[in-house]
């Protein structure tokens, strides 16, 4: 049994999501090898060499893999990928913009999102939602799926000492370009690691307000700022930071919801927090089911007395 | 030039879905069903492309039961031109909807492709890809800008750590976000003018395609409640309980 792990990272660092997708390996069983596809990578490759339980290292160093374009990793991973039995991604927006690509090259189906490892062919992930939990088994030959972090506990990023090996020729599929890219600077911690998401909803007003009300109470407890759906569509915060759904998910210890009715795309990405606290003017609002601790008042005076009382 | 559009007939977003007591899957009966939001958005970017005089018909397939003529027509509403439904079973992959959607398009040779970037009942985010994979065209997903221009196409995509311009040769394989538009109520008018629209019915052998799936869901439950929470009266009161009851402060 031999498991291929595709690793996140920048060409520079290995993200951590990776590290939980190796967690769901050793779950699985078996020698677990990572994949490094990217541009000037060798870093991130020796960063995942150190990961405990990382068996190999394979890095695939080209200048058409340095923006991870599906079309060129996929068909990497597809070529290699023959000589496994399964094949593992981060649920993030790469590794499902990746994974299915490399499972229809293979002809095989694949699973997306699991959350638990039943067997070696047997897996739970959540449909509609989050409202049902679905068990899956697959028959294919080779098993792909993608897995979500929040629902395994990220191995030690120290530990290991893996062989790296450099593989093939690189092709580009010339189908495709990298343009351009924007991303978000932020100092807080990364949304989806956090160990404590401050969000704000539609009730919060304003981008202007949101920073007002939000940040200190973010900085106060070192949390990351989190957002639900409407206030990204109303312009209030970036769109990387809507919680949901079809945003993150995300499953910290403590989820702070300042002005989120609670709608059920919302509820998909947080509800599996240790512990979540609501603050909201509506008595009846849904997020209060689901919260651990809810307080019904104004945000504008109750967030900065509690920035002030802890 | 041509643009297809994928649709699925899913459960309405607003709809809170039970489990079935036998744990065979989710109660589907006497629940509204609409067109899949993301799905909506596609049509929605197709339509807008024909405004704009980029694209000349817009077709729209959708691979289900037979009531899902209901969300082709609605898709027609909004102004796809003619419709095509490949009848399956409830049970189908997306593999072999990809398949199927493959033969689709190799039949119709659009050279835009749009499809949501996942349905809101499986949740898998796949068949776009899928798709591309099979055609060997290149794929944008999470898109939530498009720019044709000649015979390529700029799509911003939605990524994690904030937005990605890629350039794609067309033909090629677009899955929406949400944020890409807002689409359009349907008129009445055209409610009424798409009902004589054409409605090609097709099945899955038409394109050589056995309807199955090697995914098989053993078991579909209820996800684990919360325990119901407290309501607190202060600010004092809250951050007492977070520090000394839930200890997360």
């Amino acid at each position: 049994m031999s498991i291929l792990v595709i690793a996140e990272h920048d060409n520079k660092t290995l993200n951590a999501a990776t590290l939980h997708v190796v967690a769901a390996a050793q779950k699985i069983g078996g020698d677990i090898t990572v994949l490094v596809a990217g541009s000037g990578a060798q870093a991130v490759a020796d960063a995942a060499a150190k990961v405990a339980g990382v068996g190999k290292v394979l890095l695939a160093d080209n200048a058409v893999y340095a923006n991870q374009l599906a079309e060129n990793v996929a068909a990497l991973v597809a070529d290699l990928g023959k000589g496994y039995k399964h094949i593992l991604a981060a649920a993030t927006t790469n590794g499902k913009n990746i994974l299915p690509r490399a499972a229809a090259l293979l002809d095989v189906s694949m699973i997306s999102d699991i959350i638990s490892v039943e067997s070696a062919n047997t897996f739970k992930r959540p449909i509609y939602a989050g409202n049902a939990i679905a068990t899956v088994q697959s028959e294919e030959a080779v098993i792909l799926a993608t897995v979500r972090g929040t629902a395994f506990d990220a191995v030690a990023a120290e530990g290991g000492s893996a062989a790296v090996e450099t593989v093939g020729e690189a092709k580009d599929a010339g189908v495709s370009k990298f343009v351009s890219e924007e991303i978000v600077k932020s100092e807080r911690p990364e949304l989806a690691a956090a160990r404590i998401v401050v969000s704000g909803g539609r009730g919060v007003g304003s981008g202007e307000n949101y920073h007002k009300i939000l940040d200190p109470l973010a900085d106060k407890l070192g949390a990351a700022l989190g957002a639900s759906r409407a206030a990204v569509d109303a312009g209030f915060v970036p769109n990387d930071m809507q919680v949901g759904q079809t945003g993150k998910i995300v499953a910290p210890e403590l989820y702070i919801a300042v002005g989120i009715s609670g709608a059920i795309q919302h509820l998909a990405g947080m509800k599996d927090s240790k512990v979540i606290v609501a603050i909201n003017k509506d008595e009846e609002a849904p997020i209060n089911a689901v919260a651990d601790y809810w307080l019904v008042g104004d945000l504008n005076t109750v967030v900065p007395e509690l920035v002030a009382k802890i | 030039m041509k643009a297809l559009v994928a649709v699925k007939r899913v459960v309405d977003a607003n709809v809170k879905v039970r489990v079935k007591p036998d744990n065979s899957g989710v109660d589907l009966t006497n629940v509204k069903m609409s067109i899949n939001p993301f799905c909506e958005i596609a049509v929605e970017e197709a339509v807008r492309l024909k405004e704009k005089g980029t694209v000349s018909e817009i077709i729209v397939v959708s691979v289900g039961p037979k009531e899902a003529q209901e969300q082709i027509r609605s898709s027609m509403a909004l102004g796809a031109d003619r419709g095509i439904l490949v009848e399956t079973a409830d049970d189908i992959g997306a593999l072999e909807v990809a398949k199927i959607l493959k033969g689709v398009v190799e039949q119709e040779q659009p050279q835009l492709i749009l499809l949501g970037k996942q349905a809101i009942d499986d949740d898998s985010n796949q068949v776009g890809q899928m798709l591309a994979a099979l055609l060997g065209s290149g794929q944008a997903t999470f898109a939530s800008e498009v720019k044709v221009d000649g015979d390529k196409v700029q799509v911003t995509r939605e990524i994690d750590g904030g937005l990605q311009t890629v350039e794609l040769a067309l033909p090629a394989v677009i899955t929406t976000d949400l944020r890409l538009n807002e689409p359009r109520y349907a008129a009445l008018p055209n409610i009424m003018k798409a009902r004589k629209k054409p409605l090609d019915s097709k099945t899955p052998a038409d394109y050589g395609v056995t309807a199955s799936t090697k995914l098989k869901t053993l078991k579909v439950e209820s996800p684990a409640e919360r325990q119901a929470g407290v309501q607190v009266k202060s600010v004092d009161e809250l951050v007492e309980k977070l520090k000394n009851e839930a200890k997360v402060i």
